[in-house]
């Protein structure tokens, strides 16, 4: 794509200095959010914060209810999506643990809901700090979550799960997932579009869908109309749960072709684009050991291979954008023709591999010649990941690779014995 | 006294029932403090339509209809999970001719938060095709005295234009006759039998309408269905209050309380005749005030009935009919006595 074409080339767009929470926060603001319903959890505090402030100064026309509990944080974004609203809700580790009740019914009841998941340590013990944990909790609740890498992810991501979520395709809830404190609470210089041209990207306000009701002869907008009354969260017996369930899953094929539209889109606006919006790999074209990672990690995983492929080694990164709906076949051929896959999962799966890993083996188990590979489990509670443990985990891989088989399926980067 | 009258809504014959609700967009209903109910009541059909598969004898269906009948407008519900949720909506059936939300057990109050969050921003930006539209939920005393109470709690506090209608049928039903919050002492369900040891539930009912109105919401009530006229009054002023209204409504349960299913109505009679259940409403302004029947025995103690009257019919209590159990009666009776003392001391319209 010619520069010319870019519609806010990277010269008209203003800088910003924010964290990733701020920066979600601002993406909300432009993104003509009707309804926000939050609880204050550390690290995504700063969200709620931020955008409090927006609405005390009257810079935005949405409501802002300030809940109980993410229990109602959730439920209160169910309501408001369901009433035609544009809703949004942001909550980390015990925060969404406790309203995962609710992150299953809004996903069932096909509210195109986006929540930030500011990613943290699930208890006990009690952390504050960063993993992947609380993700892999909602990982089969029907939600599409994508991964962000940095802060400028995170405002773009925002921005974009709005666009996904109520495409008539998919009108599926999205959660946007960062970092805690490596990203939320860390300063970037991001670049931001103007208000107007968010807008126009979303297509203003949310416009609601229209489904076909057999009781109606026209098609109905998909929300509580006095107009056209619906009913919404009906008993499902055992003759039509199924099906419902089957629709759920139906929606969830169209997510990857949404994103890369959406991802296309965004890059003809602003000129930014990450990998096809599903997938992001650098040096994966010759490589022969391939490293896969989620959210803020990929930053440090690329800057050691790439002074690994200075030194002409064939090591590449594959970084997980859109994890549920995982992109199985996408990653299987990605990965056909390496020797060793070293799967990061920033998460512990007592009496079980990672979920990232056992993604990642499924993909990879209709490949004629499949490669090794090793679950490498890191960064659990906010545990820094070095450059030196990344050298080392490749290392490690190497020598797997020399003996042609991995002993230690699992291995701990960076604890102590 | 000036009654004005709301439009009315023509039915054709032949016309799908969705109609007989229907505001269209850029109507303004008016929104008259003094209403003829006789005439509304004519007027209007219920949002809850017939085919629903409540049980016969059930009083929730009565509850939702005459609290429809005092609706002003465009309406929507939101519903707890219970028997009024499960047997009013099994897919692809449904009893309602009104936008209908259900969320979860416990959080109706929060779902109806973000619903009236949605319409002011929607209203806000000029998409609203309403001038208004009302919030009504509908919880049973599990869903609001237990597991439901942190998200009401929170909706009163944040002050959401919703009307909760609590329809208490005094224990869990829908799973099964389980005590709650709302069971009142002594009385037998699944967790709490009448044992060899323990004569049922040992706990008091939770005063869970005094507990809103230690919230200092605008309007707080308690109704039956049995006194039908009372209860569409209070539904009318909880919706035209602004901000959260809460009416704590009994609601037999024929399969719960276990008496006959015929005699629903007049078992909820006595509960208020014998004040086990007393009929108030409270507003900032005048305080606690006795309304309808509650008002006429505070007014004439005589008419005041022993608990026994409202004792004797339901199964539930069997137990405290032996001889041996007395005793408990007359502990019940003396809890009742107190609580309605009490009422006495503290509403404003009771005669000193």
């Amino acid at each position: 794509m010619s520069k010319t074409m870019i519609k806010y080339p990277i010269h008209t767009q203003e800088i910003l200095n924010v964290n990733g929470d701020e920066a979600v926060a601002y993406a909300v603001k432009q993104s003509l959010v009707d309804v926000v319903s939050a609880y204050p959890i550390t690290p995504q505090t700063i969200i709620v914060e931020k955008f409090s402030e927006f609405v005390a100064d009257g810079l935005v026309h949405t409501q802002f209810v300030p809940v109980e509990s993410e229990h109602s944080a959730m439920s209160a974004c169910v309501g408001a999506a369901a009433a035609g609203a544009r809703a949004f809700t942001a909550t980390s580790s015990q925060g969404l643990a406790l309203m995962v009740e609710i992150v299953y019914i809004a996903s069932g009841m096909r509210l195109p809901i986006v929540m930030a998941v500011v990613n943290r340590a699930l208890s006990a013990p009690i952390n504050i700090h960063n993993d992947h944990s609380d993700a892999y909790l909602m990982r089969d609740s029907g939600w599409i979550q994508l991964f962000v890498e940095n802060v400028q992810e995170s405002y773009d991501t925002t921005i974009q799960a709005f666009k996904i979520a109520e495409d008539e395709r998919v009108l599926l809830p999205v959660a946007v997932n960062l970092d805690g404190f490596f990203l939320s609470h860390t300063l970037e210089n991001i670049r931001i579009l103007p208000d107007e041209a968010v807008a126009d990207f979303l297509g203003g306000y949310r416009k609601v869908a229209r489904v076909k009701v057999d009781y109606y002869d026209e098609e109905v907008p998909h929300m509580l109309n006095p107009a056209r009354p619906l009913t919404f969260g009906a008993l499902d017996l055992y003759d039509y749960y199924f099906e419902h369930k089957v629709q759920q899953v139906e929606a969830m094929k169209n997510v990857p072709a949404v994103v890369r539209e959406v991802n296309e889109k965004w890059q003809e606006l602003t000129g930014r684009k990450y990998g096809d919006g599903v997938i992001e790999t650098y040096g994966m074209e010759d490589a022969e050991i391939a490293v896969v990672a989620m959210g803020s990690s990929a930053g440090t995983i690329r800057s050691v291979i790439k002074k690994y492929r200075e030194r002409g080694e064939k090591i590449g990164l594959v970084r997980i954008r859109l994890y549920r709906p995982f992109p199985y076949e996408d990653v299987g051929k990605i990965l056909s023709n390496v020797k060793v896959v070293a799967v990061m999962d920033k998460a512990i799966g007592p009496g079980s591999y990672g979920a990232l890993y056992q993604d990642i083996v499924s993909s990879l188990y209709d490949l004629s010649d499949r490669p090794l590979t090793v679950d490498y489990v890191y960064g659990l509670g906010g545990r820094d990941l070095t450059q030196d443990m990344v050298a080392n985990m490749i290392e490690q891989v190497k020598e797997d690779v020399r003996k042609g088989r991995v002993e230690n399926k699992i291995r701990y980067l960076g604890v102590r014995w | 006294m000036v009654v004005k009258t709301l439009p009315e809504f023509p039915i054709k014959k032949g016309e799908p029932a969705y109609k007989l609700w229907i505001f269209e967009p850029g109507w303004k209903g008016e929104i008259p403090l003094n209403f003829n109910l006789r005439q509304v009541a004519e007027q209007k059909r219920s949002a809850l339509l017939p085919g629903h598969r409540l049980c016969a004898g059930c009083a929730a269906p009565i509850v939702v209809k005459l609290a429809s009948f005092a609706f002003r407008g465009p309406t929507i519900v939101v519903n707890a999970t219970g028997c009024l949720e499960v047997a009013s909506t099994i897919f692809p059936f449904t009893s309602w001719a009104v936008p209908w939300l259900h969320n979860a057990f416990e959080n109706a109050a929060s779902t109806a938060s973000g619903v009236e969050a949605a319409i002011n921003a929607m209203k806000k930006t000029g998409r609203l095709p309403y001038e208004h539209v009302d919030v009504v939920v509908f919880g049973g005393d599990g869903g609001t005295f237990d597991i439901g109470f942190q998200a009401l709690s929170g909706m009163a506090e944040r002050g959401h234009d919703v009307l909760y209608i609590l329809y208490d049928n005094e224990a869990y039903m829908n799973t099964g006759i389980q005590r709650s919050g709302g069971t009142p002492k002594y009385a037998s369900t699944t967790t709490s039998p009448a044992g060899e040891v323990i004569p049922g539930k040992p706990e008091n009912k939770k005063p869970i309408a005094d507990i809103m109105v230690a919230h200092r919401i605008p309007y707080v009530a308690t109704a039956t269905p049995a006194h039908w006229m009372d209860f569409m009054k209070k539904v009318r002023r909880g919706i035209e209050v602004v901000g959260p209204a809460f009416i704590h409504s009994l609601s037999s349960c024929d399969r719960g309380w276990r008496h006959e299913n015929a005699i629903s109505i007049e078992v909820l009679r006595r509960a208020v005749d014998t004040c086990y259940f007393p009929l108030w409403e409270w507003t900032p302004e005048n305080g606690y005030m006795l309304t309808d029947r509650s008002l006429v025995i505070a007014r004439n103690p005589s008419l005041k009935q022993p608990i026994e009257k409202f004792v004797e019919v339901q199964g539930r209590f069997r137990h405290l009919m032996k001889p041996e159990n007395r005793e408990k009666l007359r502990e019940l009776q003396e809890y009742v006595d107190k609580v309605w003392e009490d009422l006495l001391r503290r509403a404003s319209n009771a005669p000193r």
